[in-house]
């Protein structure tokens, strides 16, 4: 019964209809191939991407040097240095991420009381030289800049689940 | 704190586990020692009981309500739940109490990671707070350059109120209002001055409290712990430095309840700050043609090599000078006296401060503190000659102060300006320092009259001069009946003219009536230099037959071509600095190993080897009780300094010297401790001296004492020990009678002639200060233009 039943399939090419209906398949399905970069995927409000850092809204930065996200960072990329400002608020002089060391898993969002230190959706950077990847406080308080509006609404869309 | 030891078992039931228990102990003691956790806020095991926290609460069978364990004494048949429902019940509703008005500022606060609130928190409060009402604040005080208040986060445990009573034996900070508007205060503004006021940082369970120097550097769990021993006095204390990438972030005490129990002071807490001073060392430097060059060590080691060689070659190794540092390690004084004896150098010394060196070959191999740290609790009298221990070495007086008010121990004070004291004294005289010997005469004639020996052949000159004064019966007779009592020579009566005298007539004192003498010498290591040879007249381990010297006195003999200093300002770490440096000035060969450089040394030297300080390096102090105590290096030397028994290592490699290939610091210690092994402390003083008095009279003349925050270099450049108010300035101090005598008036200045130099200074008005006395702090800016620390002076109005 067994032999026969292969005896049919190698004759009706059984198996190669079946890769052809796979290929068939697709072939009139819904293409979801983007042509990137003209064309992009669209992003979860939860992308981890480049890191920024945050500002209030009156132009205060938001990190207060807790140095929560350093203690979390499973791969040690977060260094901060903090001292006291003369108004007497705690603050860093230093914030420098390693993007070669960052695994992107998001624990140091997770762990800011403060929401200042987040990750944008921002994935298309690469460095040409080596100590170029240390991602700078004024580097990371100036993508937060630019990118507050987005930022701020990703919160917001995510902010019920948190 | 249970005040009499009784003897007497109890067994108690704790958690199911029986246990034995002192009657009388408190409750929460005996679960500590068997290592049952109960939480707490106010008990501390140094401190009294105050049981305001209510945070120990526990569950005693047979009792209607909880009770604190830290208040409960134990009896027998106990039976207690530290973790019974009822307990956690209880337990759990002070936590939320207590949770009430806590600012949930975690993530600024500075103690966040070691506070005891935030781990108790995690074991015994909820995760939401019942409350909505607004939370209490309380404004911040300015309690002065050390400490910074968060008044906001105080939980009212009380147990920095209870230390300034109890430990620092000062009321500075207080509990004013009561229920919702309690809150800790200082009774006056900027009023936190006691030497030992940082130790209410690590006492605060919370972030009320917390060290301003170091305020929002680090988080306590990013910081590694390296133990390590204080630099600054001869107690030793033991401490722990906690770095951040090779940065000193702060000092904390090391228990070690034969030395310094829970405490340091100030000094040993801040000191670390002068480590990133501007002033410091960080390249070898050689001067050519008057300009200074960065250069590398092999150019220094061998220029050092070169020109010392060329020195003991044209004028002989007697013709260099070495000072060394009291505060140097022992392996550096060791190694430094090594290499200098080696090149036929025996002026050596580390007394710098001392002006009276005449029964030097009588004076112990180690002047030691007469018995152990611990048992200076247990005195019931002393007598303190020339020290002012509450601000020279803080945890002594710390010991003193327990002794005093536990044991009622009669201590009485003969100075040369009358220090005020946190503890009951039974006398506090001050003399001026040309009287102090004619005083301590007095006392060792009372002493003689009262054990009825006659006047020793040696010292009749000198008790024929003495003052009379009746009143020192009392002193005597209180020594004499004490069961443990102690004569101390302190740090001012190592500088005084006639400190010889002094130390004969201490001995007598404390030989007729059986008390022990001791030394509370300055520096950190001043033993450990004694024990390694820096002194002219002894080699390493006291040996006599080692290459010999003059010492500081005589200056004009020795008449040096070439000077080798280690850790030494000359300006500022030698009693007579206006003399050295004429002495060293021109075109002398300077050779300084230092941390810092200073004006004088930028001045005068030719080369400035940089060495590392005492977080830099391994090394060993020898405490004042003779104790050895190896500490290993923190961080690495700022730039290219290198821990001086490195250098010196090296250098007596490049010199070509036989026994310098250690490998460690460790085999210099051992070397040097072998040489000790045979030593056997003794303070006692031969009758075979012979005394001369120097020239007193009733005018007035020049004193003056080393301000506790102008010790030694890294002090003198730890800016925020140089904001309180124990850091002195270059100043006159007279008192009111001197001052109407004179017709001068406070605020002005005056002009002071001392021999052929004058100086104008500030004159201040002080009656601390005894008759016809002149008071002049010494190592602080501007001391070196002023001639020897003691003479006759004149003051006149500008």
């Amino acid at each position: 019964m067994k032999a026969l039943k292969h005896f049919i399939k190698s004759f009706t090419l059984w198996e190669l209809l079946k890769g052809l209906s796979v290929t068939g398949r697709y072939f009139f399905s819904r293409k979801i191939t983007v042509q990137y970069p003209e064309e992009k995927t669209p992003q979860s409000p939860r992308f981890r991407g480049l890191h920024a850092l945050r500002r209030y809204a009156n132009g205060e930065e938001r990190c207060i040097a807790c140095k929560l996200c350093e203690a979390v960072c499973p791969a040690l990329a977060i260094t901060i240095d903090s001292e006291e400002r003369e108004d007497g608020t705690r603050r860093t002089t230093r914030y420098d991420i390693d993007l070669f060391k960052c695994i992107y898993c998001g624990f140091c969002e997770e762990a800011c009381p403060v929401d200042s230190i987040v990750e944008t959706h921002i994935f298309e950077y690469h460095f040409e030289e080596r100590g170029t990847q240390i991602m700078t406080k004024q580097m990371l308080l100036e993508i937060g800049d630019q990118h507050e509006a987005e930022i701020a609404a990703n919160r917001q869309a995510d902010a019920r689940y948190r | 704190m249970s005040e009499a030891i009784n003897t007497d078992w109890v067994t108690i039931t704790v958690d199911g586990q029986e246990m034995q228990a002192r009657k009388g102990a408190m409750l929460i003691e005996v679960t500590d020692r068997e290592n049952i956790h109960v939480p707490r806020f106010c008990y501390h095991k140094k401190l009294s009981v105050a049981a305001n926290c209510r945070m120990c609460l526990v569950e005693v069978e047979k009792a209607p309500k909880p009770l604190p364990a830290c208040a409960t004494p134990v009896m027998d048949g106990m039976v207690v739940h530290t973790r019974s429902d009822y307990a956690r019940a209880a337990q759990h509703s002070v936590m939320e109490f207590l949770l009430i008005n806590h600012p949930l500022d975690c993530p600024i606060c500075d103690q966040g990671g070691e506070c005891e609130l935030q781990d108790v928190a995690m074991g015994y409060g909820n995760d939401v707070s019942q409350y909505v009402e607004g939370k209490r604040v309380v404004l911040d005080k300015s309690i002065g350059p050390l400490i910074s208040t968060e008044l906001t986060r105080c939980i009212h445990c009380t147990r920095c109120v209870r230390f300034g009573e109890e430990i620092a034996g000062v009321r500075e900070l207080g509990m004013t209002s009561r229920g919702e508007h309690a809150r800790i205060a200082t009774y006056i503004q900027e009023a936190v001055t006691s030497e030992m006021s940082g130790n209410v940082i690590d006492i605060c369970p919370v972030g009320a409290l917390t060290a301003k120097p170091s305020r929002f550097a680090a988080r306590a769990w990013e910081m590694t712990q390296h133990p390590s021993i204080a630099a600054h006095d001869c107690v030793g204390s033991n401490i722990f430095v906690h770095t951040l990438r090779n940065k000193v972030i702060r000092v904390v005490p090391r228990d070690n309840e034969a030395i310094n129990e829970a405490w340091i002071s100030d000094r040993d807490r801040f000191s670390y700050e002068a480590l990133q001073s501007e002033q410091r060392l960080r390249t070898p430097m050689l001067k050519q043609n008057g300009e200074w060059l960065e250069v590398d060590w092999d150019t220094a080691l061998e220029f050092s090599a070169k020109a010392l060689k060329s020195v003991v070659e044209e004028h002989g190794g007697d013709k260099i000078l070495a000072l060394l540092s009291p505060n140097s390690t022992t392996e550096e004084l060791y190694l430094a006296q090594k290499l200098m004896r080696a090149l036929g150098c025996g002026n050596i010394d580390h007394r710098l401060r001392q002006s009276d060196f005449s029964d030097q070959d009588e004076a112990p191999v180690m002047p030691w503190l007469g018995q152990n740290i611990e048992d200076l609790s247990n005195l019931d009298a002393a007598l303190l000659v020339g020290a002012n221990v509450r601000k020279e070495q803080p945890i002594v007086a710390h010991r003193l102060r327990q002794a005093a008010i536990k044991r009622d121990a009669q201590i009485h004070l003969l100075n040369t300006r009358e220090y005020p004291h946190h503890f009951p004294l039974a006398s506090n005289t001050a003399v001026a320092q040309q009287h102090l010997v004619s005083h301590l005469a007095a006392i060792a004639k009372t002493a003689l009259a009262v054990s009825k020996h006659d006047v020793p052949n040696y010292l009749k000159k000198i008790i024929a001069a003495a003052a009379s004064e009746t009143s020192y019966r009392e002193i005597v007779a209180q020594l004499t009946k004490a069961e443990n009592s102690t004569v101390f020579l302190g740090e001012q009566a190592a500088m005084h003219p006639d400190f010889s005298v002094l130390r004969s007539l201490a001995a007598v004192i404390a030989e007729q009536t059986g008390s022990r003498l001791g030394y509370l010498s300055a520096g950190a290591n001043a033993a450990g230099a004694w024990l390694a040879g820096a002194v002219p007249h002894r080699g390493a381990a006291g040996k006599t037959d080692a290459v010999r010297g003059e010492h500081l006195g005589h200056l004009g003999l020795i008449n040096p071509v070439a000077c080798f200093l280690l850790n030494v300002e000359p300006e500022l770490d030698v009693a007579n600095a206006h003399a050295l440096l004429s002495a060293i000035a021109d075109d002398k060969l300077i050779v300084a190993m230092t941390a810092f450089t200073s004006p004088a040394l930028l001045a005068t030297a030719d080369l400035l080897l940089p060495i590392a300080t005492f977080a830099e390096t391994s090394g060993t102090y020898v405490n004042a009780e003779g104790f050895w105590q190896s500490f290993a290096g923190c961080i690495a030397p700022a730039g290219e300094a290198r821990p001086a028994w490195k250098v010196l290592r090296v250098l007596g490699n490049v010199l070509g010297l036989s026994g310098f290939d250690y490998m460690s610091s460790e085999q210099v210690r051992d070397e040097l401790r072998e040489l000790c092994s045979a030593i056997e402390l003794d303070n006692s003083v031969p009758d075979t001296v012979s005394l001369e008095l120097t020239a007193t009279s009733d005018t007035l003349m020049r004193a003056g004492d080393v301000p506790m925050y102008s010790g030694d270099a890294i002090l003198r450049r730890a800016p925020s020990l140089q904001k309180t108010v124990d850091a002195q300035t270059l100043c006159v101090r007279i008192n009111s009678k001197q001052a109407n005598q004179l017709g001068v008036a406070e605020e002005t200045s005056v002009i002071l002639k001392q021999n052929e130099l004058s100086a104008s200074l500030p004159l201040v008005i002080d009656d601390s200060i005894p008759d016809a006395c002149c008071w002049i702090p010494l190592a602080v800016g501007g001391s070196e233009a002023l001639g020897a620390p003691f003479g006759n002076v004149s003051l006149s109005k500008v």
